[in-house]
Parts: C-alpha cells; sequence; structure tokens
C-alpha cells in the first residue's frame, strides 16, 4: 500500500500540470484535446517505469520520479547568443531554431534563410492554427499507449519544431534546432517535441540538438515524431550535450513508407541519464533505415538505447551500429530489437553493439535480439564487449608513442567508425574534434 | 514444388515412433498438493527427518511464489491441484533383486525403448538406472562402480544410503527458493538419480539414465544430482522418450552439478518426449532447472543437449563459473515442428578469475513451430580476464514458423572479453539446388543440410547419442521443405 501511495504522489505534480492544458483552447484545440486526455490517463495508468519493467530493468529512473519538478520557466533573456554557439554548426547556413526551457526563442533564432519547399513551424504556433499537417500527423506515430514517457510528454507538450517538406523539394540546406535548458534554482521539467514530415520523393537534413547552460537539476522529457513519405531521404542527426545533473529521456518514433531512406544519428555526450527508445517501423517495401549511434560515459553517467525496428512489409534493409566508451563508473545499456513480421521477406536486417570498457567501475549491459516470423530473411546480430587490446598499445608504443597517445588514438580509432557515417560534414568534424578534446580525461579518470 | 509439397506432408504426418502405454497398476496419491502431500511423498519414501524439513520449506516458499509468464511460449492454465503427484509401480515395497524379478511388462517397455537392460547392455558398456514413471526399478553395473568407489544410485536410495552426502550438496545449486518450478520439484520430487565420483577417479564408462512418464496425468518431477570431487570425471547421458497421449503432462526436473577442483563433468540429453500431435493437441510442458556450479579451480562442466520432443520446452541449463581458470560450455540444437514451442539458451555466470565460457546454439523451425534463445551471460566484478564466446544460429523452414533470440549481456570488468554472434536464415536454397541436381532425394539434402548445421554440436555429443540425435533430426525433420 505504501508504495502504491508513494506511486501517486510522484504522479500527482504532472497531473496537476495537465489542467492547465485543458482550460487552454490555444495548446489544445478540439482536434488535439482527446489525444491530450488519453495520453495524461494513460500516463497515470502506467506511472513512472520500475526496475521491474523489462525494459528498465538496468535504469533506475527514481532520481527523475523522486525529483520535484516544476514546469521550467521562460527565462530567455539570459541565454545570450555566446551560450548558445558552442553548440551550434556555423557553417550550416540553413534556419535555426532555439528553444529556450523548452519554449521557441525568436531572438536566437534566424528562419530567413528557409529553402523551397520547406515549412518550418514552431509548434505551438501550427497548432493553435491548426495546420493540416498537425492534425494528420502529431501523436499519430508516437506510441504513447504504451510508453509512459512518451504520454507524459503528449499530454503536456508546450512548444517544438515542426519540419514539412513538400512533395518533390530538395532543399541543400540543413535546418538546426537546438533545445537548450537553462537551469534554475528548483529542479526543471520540459517538453520538446519535434516533428517532421518528408512528402513524398523529398528530402531533408535536420540537426537535433540537446544542451543546457549552468548547473543545476532538470528533466528533458521529448518525443521525436519522423514521417518519410514514399521513396523520400531524411537525414537526421541528434546530438546530446546535456549536463551534469541532466537527465534526458526521449524517444524516436520513425515511420517509413515504400522505398524511403532514413539514418538516424544518435550521438549521446553528456548527461547524468540518457535514455533514448528508437521505434522504427518499416511499413512499405524496398525501405532503407539506418540507425547509428556513439556514447560517452564518464563519472557517473549513463546511456540506454532501446531500439525497436519493425520489418512490417517484405524487401526492407536495416542497420544499426551503435558503438560506446565506458569510462569511469559510467554505465550503458543496449537493448535492440528486431521484428520481422510474418510475410516480410527477403528482409534483411542488422545489428552491431560494441562497446569499450576503460574502466574496471564501469558497466555495460548489452542485449541484442531477433523476433522473427518470416523464413526467406537475413538477420544477423552481434555485439562485443572487450577493452584496448595490449597488442596494438604495444606495436604504437614500439613506434615512439607515448603510452597516453596510443591508448587516445586506439579509443579514437574505435570511435572512427561511426563518426564516418555523419553525413552532415560540419557535424562530424566538430564532433570528432571534441572528442579528442576528451579522450585525455577519459584516461585520467579511470586510470 | 509437387515435391516439397508432398514431402512436407509426409513430415507433417510422421507419427511419434515411441508411443505406447504400458498399462500396470499404479499405486497414486490422490490428485492435488497440500503439505499433508508433501509429508507422504516424504513417509513413502522413508526420508530422514532433515529431507521432509527441506520439502516442507521449498513448499511454503512455493506457495509464496508466482507462476512466470515472461518465457516466450503460450500454454493454458495448468492447475496444479489436478495433478497426481506421486505414482509408483506396485511392486515398490519388495523391490526386484535382478532382471526375473522385474515385471515382464516393463521389461517389454524398455526393450520397445531400446534400452539395453539385457545382456546387450554390457556390451553396450552404459549402466542405466532406468526411472519408470517415479520409482527406480533396476540399477545396473552398480557393483561395479561401487568397486571404484562411484555411487550412481536412485536417489532414493542415496538418501537412505548416503545421506550425509544428500544433506550436503542437495540444493546447493539450486536452492529450494530459486524458481517456480525448482520449488515445486523440490517440495515433491518422487526420485531421480545421484552420482558421486569421489577423488581423483574417472568414471571408465558413460552413464546414463532413461527417464520415461507413464500413468495418465502424473507429472514426474526428477531430482538429479552429480558430485563430482577433486579430480573426477564423469559422462552422464540423459535420454527422454514418452507415450503417445492427448493430456498435457507437466514435467519439472531439477539438475545440479557440482564440481570440484580439477573435476570435469559432461552432461549429455537427448529429449524426444511427446511433441503433441500436428495440430497442437497434448504434448509434454518441459519446464526444467539445470544448473552446475563450477565450484573449484580448474574445473570444467559442460552441457550438451538435442532438443527434439515435447510440446513446450522451457529450460536454460547454465554454470556458475565460481572457481578460478574454471570453464563453462553449452551446445544445444532445439527443433520444433507443428505447434511445438521451444525457449531454451544458457546462462553463464563468470565469478572466478580466468574463467571461460563457451555457448553454441542451433534452434531449427519448422510447419508452426517457434523456436526461442534465451541467454544470460554475466561477468562480474571480481572476475579478471573471464572470456565468453556466444553462438546462436537459427534456421526457418517454412513460412509460418518462427526465431527468436534474447541475448542478455553483462559486464562488470573491463578484461573481460565478450562476443556474440547471431544469424537467422532459411535453408539455403542453392545448398538444396546442389544436393538435388546431384541426384539426392528432397529428404536427404534436408537432413544433410540440417546436419551439417548442427555438425558443431553433435561433435560434443558421446558417440551412441551422437549417432541416436543424428536419426531423431531426421525423423522430426520427414519431408521438412515448402
Amino acid at each position: 500500500m505504501i508504495e502504491v501511495q508513494e506511486q501517486q504522489n510522484q504522479l500527482t505534480p504532472y497531473i496537476d500540470q495537465f489542467e492547465r492544458f485543458e482550460q487552454d483552447s490555444e495548446l489544445s484545440p478540439a482536434h488535439f484535446l482527446p489525444i491530450r486526455k488519453a495520453a495524461i490517463a494513460r500516463f497515470a495508468e502506467l506511472g513512472f517505469p520500475t526496475n521491474r519493467d523489462e525494459d528498465w530493468r538496468f535504469t533506475n529512473v527514481a532520481p527523475i520520479a523522486n525529483m520535484v519538478t516544476s514546469p521550467a520557466s521562460q527565462r530567455t533573456a539570459e541565454v545570450s547568443p555566446s551560450d548558445v554557439s558552442p553548440f551550434l554548426y556555423p557553417e550550416l547556413d540553413g534556419p535555426l531554431l532555439v528553444f529556450v526551457n523548452g519554449r521557441y526563442c525568436a531572438s536566437l533564432s534566424h528562419t530567413q534563410s528557409m529553402p523551397d519547399g520547406v515549412r518550418v513551424l514552431n509548434l505551438a504556433e501550427a497548432i493553435s492554427a491548426g495546420d493540416p499537417v498537425i492534425e494528420e500527423h502529431l501523436a499519430r506515430h508516437a506510441c504513447y499507449q504504451d510508453r509512459a514517457f512518451a504520454a507524459l510528454n503528449t499530454a503536456l507538450f508546450e512548444d517544438g519544431v515542426v519540419v514539412h517538406v513538400s512533395k518533390g523539394a530538395t532543399p541543400d540546406k540543413t535546418i538546426q534546432v537546438l533545445f537548450i535548458t537553462s537551469p534554475e534554482s528548483v529542479a526543471t521539467v520540459a517538453y520538446p517535441r519535434v516533428l517532421v514530415v518528408a512528402d513524398e520523393s523529398s528530402q531533408v537534413s535536420i540537426v537535433e540538438s540537446y544542451a543546457s547552460v549552468g548547473p543545476g537539476d532538470y528533466f528533458v522529457n521529448s518525443v521525436t515524431e519522423v514521417v518519410a513519405g514514399a521513396n523520400a531521404t531524411v537525414d537526421i542527426c541528434r546530438v546530446e550535450h546535456e549536463g551534469d545533473n541532466g537527465f534526458h529521456i526521449g524517444s524516436l518514433h520513425l515511420h517509413q513508407y515504400r522505398s524511403s531512406r532514413v539514418q538516424y544519428h544518435l550521438m549521446s555526450l553528456g548527461g547524468r541519464l540518457i535514455s533514448h527508445d528508437v521505434y522504427a517501423l518499416l511499413d512499405g517495401e524496398g525501405i532503407d533505415c539506418s540507425l547509428n549511434g556513439f556514447y560517452v560515459v564518464e563519472g557517473k553517467q549513463q546511456v540506454d538505447n532501446h531500439l525497436w525496428v519493425d520489418h512490417a512489409k517484405p524487401h526492407c534493409d536495416s542497420r544499426e551500429f551503435f558503438k560506446g566508451v565506458l569510462a569511469d563508473q559510467g554505465r550503458g545499456v543496449f537493448c535492440g530489437r528486431i521484428i520481422v513480421r510474418e510475410g516480410a521477406q527477403k528482409t534483411d536486417a542488422k545489428q552491431t553493439n560494441q562497446s569499450l570498457l576503460l574502466s574496471d567501475r564501469a558497466q555495460i549491459e548489452s542485449n541484442p535480439q531477433l523476433e522473427i516470423f518470416a523464413d526467406d530473411v537475413k538477420c544477423t546480430h552481434g555485439a562485443t564487449i572487450g577493452q584496448i587490446s595490449e597488442e596494438s598499445m604495444f606495436y604504437l608504443q614500439s613506434r615512439g608513442l607515448s603510452k597516453a597517445a596510443a591508448r587516445n588514438m586506439l579509443v579514437y580509432a574505435f570511435a572512427a567508425e561511426v563518426m564516418a557515417t555523419l553525413k552532415i560534414l560540419p557535424v562530424k568534424t566538430k564532433l570528432e574534434a571534441e572528442l579528442f578534446s576528451r579522450l585525455p580525461r577519459l584516461e585520467t579518470t579511470s586510470a | 514444388m509437387v515435391d516439397s509439397t508432398s514431402t512436407l506432408d509426409q513430415w507433417e504426418q510422421s507419427e511419434y515412433k515411441y508411443g505406447f502405454v504400458t498399462d500396470i497398476e499404479s499405486d497414486s496419491l490422490p490428485p492435488g498438493l497440500n503439505e499433508d502431500v508433501v509429508r507422504a511423498i516424504s513417509a513413502k519414501k522413508n526420508e530422514p527427518e532433515f529431507m521432509l524439513e527441506w520439502r516442507l520449506k521449498a513448499y511454503r516458499s512455493w506457495l509464496k511464489m508466482v507462476e512466470p509468464k515472461w518465457p516466450n511460449v503460450t500454454y493454458p492454465e495448468i492447475d496444479f491441484q489436478k495433478m497426481v503427484y506421486y505414482s509408483a509401480p506396485k511392486q515398490d515395497k519388495d523391490r526386484p533383486k535382478s532382471l526375473d524379478e522385474v515385471d515382464p511388462k516393463l521389461l517389454e517397455t524398455y526393450t520397445k525403448l531400446g534400452i539395453p537392460l539385457s545382456e546387450q547392455k554390457m556390451l553396450a558398456g552404459v549402466a542405466v538406472d532406468a526411472v519408470f514413471d517415479s520409482v527406480s526399478v533396476a540399477t545396473t553395473f552398480k557393483s561395479k562402480l561401487a568397486e571404484m568407489g562411484i555411487i550412481f544410485s536412485s536417489f532414493s536410495e542415496a538418501v537412505q544410503d548416503h545421506p550425509e552426502l544428500i544433506q550436503k550438496w542437495l540444493g546447493s545449486v539450486v536452492p529450494v527458493t530459486d524458481n517456480f518450478y525448482s520449488a515445486l520439484n523440490s517440495a515433491v520430487f518422487s526420485d531421480g538419480s545421484f552420482v558421486y565420483i569421489p577423488k581423483g577417479v574417472r568414471c571408465p564408462m558413460e552413464l546414463s539414465t532413461y527417464f520415461r512418464i507413464n500413468a495418465m496425468s502424473t507429472g514426474q518431477f526428477e531430482r538429479t544430482l552429480i558430485v563430482a570431487d577433486e579430480g573426477a570425471s564423469v559422462s552422464y547421458l540423459e535420454g527422454c522418450t514418452a507415450p503417445m497421449r492427448d493430456e498435457n503432462q507437466l514435467h519439472a526436473a531439477v539438475v545440479e552439478l557440482v564440481a570440484l577442483d580439477n573435476a570435469t563433468i559432461k552432461y549429455s540429453t537427448v529429449q524426444n518426449w511427446y511433441p503433441g500431435d500436428e495440430n497442437g493437441v497434448g504434448g509434454i510442458y518441459n519446464f526444467v532447472t539445470k544448473r552446475g556450479k563450477c565450484l573449484g579451480k580448474n574445473s570444467h562442466i559442460s552441457w550438451t543437449q538435442v532438443e527434439t520432443g515435447s510440446a513446450i520446452t522451457w529450460k536454460y541449463p547454465s554454470c556458475i563459473l565460481q572457481g578460478d581458470n574454471s570453464v563453462g560450455e553449452f551446445y544445444s540444437v532445439a527443433l520444433t515442428n507443428n505447434y511445438q514451442q521451444a525457449d531454451t539458451g544458457s546462462k553463464m555466470i563468470h565469478i572466478g578469475k580466468n574463467t571461460r565460457s563457451t555457448i553454441i546454439s542451433k534452434g531449427i523451425s519448422a510447419g508452426h513451430g517457434q523456436n526461442t534463445y534465451r541467454g544470460g551471460v554475466t561477468i562480474n566484478k571480481g572476475a579478471d580476464n573471464a572470456r565468453n564466446f556466444t553462438q546462436c544460429d537459427s534456421m526457418l523452414i517454412g513460412s509460418e514458423c518462427g526465431a527468436h533470440t534474447f541475448p542478455y549481456i553483462e559486464v562488470k570488468n573491463k578484461t573481460a572479453h565478450m562476443e556474440h554472434e547471431a544469424t537467422t536464415s532459411k535453408i539455403g536454397e542453392d545448398q538444396l539446388f546442389y544436393c538435388r541436381q546431384r541426384g539426392i532425394s528432397m529428404e536427404d539434402s534436408v537432413n544433410m543440410i540440417v546436419n551439417g548445421f548442427c555438425k558443431e554440436v553433435f561433435r560434443e555429443l558421446p558417440m551412441e547419442f551422437a549417432v541416436e540425435a543424428q536419426k531423431l533430426l531426421e525423423v522430426s525433420l520427414e519431408g521438412s521443405v515448402g
């Protein structure tokens, strides 16, 4: 009974927050209110996951559940351009949208260089304007029915981004979106929401970044929905730079149609707990879906990646390639599941998870899973966990490299394989440089 | 295609070859389970006090447990109060001293099963502790083994003759509170086998027990305990066939292995219980807890299994690698046809330094069969230089079957080397084509390819078993290509 009571207490502040949404017709217009209501009801039912839930066996979300959070305030004035510049890529001259504490900040953004055929809107405005894309797609792909955090976001998000690429448009500019948190004296919570709709035969590339300025506890609960229409090409790079006291629980809900190609890169580079769910539904023939991930954890950080790739139709290819470097007391969890539905013949699915442990106190759990109901398929998965090989170290040292340099080089080489999949060059260059600068620190904390 | 369709039909219709019921009056307890039943079983077996205490403890903890629902299998709810927990052949009180005294009907059963209980056994060099339902009827080669100090007897005899060994080792690997079915087994198990190999002794022959389920609606709960003392080595074979019938039967056995310093235990299983008919009616539920503990330094435990029977197989032979330099191995072939379901795999828990483990699992699904590999490899903090290699391959025959892989890998030591590989594919069309164009029949081609697929595992089986396993697979695979 005490447990039930405790759980209720954890949920109450969130459910209270919802009341505001019920009254506000701007945030919850008539067509969207039922979805919000269903989502909060579902969240109230599901509650926060515990270690007894299979997917959260190794992840303790109690610090989030017990955190007394209030919605983040709109203190945009305190975030200056110099605060956000470390997380931007100036070489990309496309539109830039900056959100502070979950709300759009016009002064830090620029949307004038909008390419043809692309609409980049802020979600709050698009909802109240009743944009048809919103009605058709928003919350239609996120599985809030069975994921508590996706339900929470669906019920309580206020703002975010909508990217809509119309049929046949192939803009050559990359769209940048940055969600920055400016922690306050009390723990805050923000619910960023992203919707990307690429119509038939269109092409789009997006950099989605999450970061924070200053110390302080906070919780970011994000949901991204991506719809890739027939023959569309989508490239999304998600970079997570949360602060040391930041919790980020996010999910991507990807719906792919016939012959579409999606490349998704997930770079987790900071945060106390970063948990990321990816649901990819391959709903048409000839689809190509590639999910790449890289993470570095140190201190007491933890990174979780849960992937579901659902091959619902025949003749689709999927690739999952995740690598992690674990230093100090860092923890990593990888759960990948490939599902091949009955009749999804000629599926070619591959899943790889490799982890490099640099410290004795680091921990990794890796569960690469296959669920297959069709016979004419090619599915493989592989997981390796290891340390830097002594032989490689010896070889490099025998060539005159210092021990530290040799180690750095080998860790970098381990990471480079994933980094090489990044297609947006400025992002790749910057992340590589950042990784390089962090290597000596990884070295010392793990020694 | 005409050929393959007809062979598929043939396979689907191929009958279970070992289906028959021996008609013997059973001395059974009424169905149902309560403390009195546990006491009655213990009393019937004339057990010492500590055994009764142990059973009651297991029963009480079982009451608090919930039936696990996580395996990837579906079956109707089991009513534990409708089962009969004890049945023994009538001759329980005056046990046969020699083969002549054994009920001829039993002997007939064994002959049908091909158990070499008579002269041939000697030639085969196999000592058989045949469990007919719940009471062991005959144990051969006992005296020969006794000369070397090896104890190989039925569990109830061991409880009478060597209570100190039982008390010391029973439940040391699978404690009474371990899981739902092992707790149930601990409370009501009627018999099983006990093996003790003394210090420095290499067991000169393969030890073998044939279990056989008989008597309607009797769940069989065997208990096997094998202890290999320092420097000892033993190879143990377990094989199963069961009569054909419609009612589902629960089989919840527990096998415990203990290997002390420098000891080696090799445990091989061929499981061919009644899998149910082609519509998935009937068949055995096989929910088994098998676990070995490499307690001593340089100890070695190896599990080899060939699973072709049972409606539902659910077991994870595991190794706890506690001693430094200990080695755990698991080789498995699991075949599911018609509506069979299997959720099987292995757990390797690395605790000691320089411990090594290997998991090779081959799953074959055909018809509507669902085959799941579920494995866990845990490398604990102190397990320096632990090494694991896991390979699980699945082969799919037909478009309505399923193959699933759920590995769990947990590493807490940076010196660990951990590799996991899995592949799933259909039976190779080009391979089939090649064999066919050389004039080999469809059936033989499939058998050949499947046997090749499983070769890595068959290689690990003792010779007699390897031949049997290959045959078994062929029988189960009749007409397997659609």
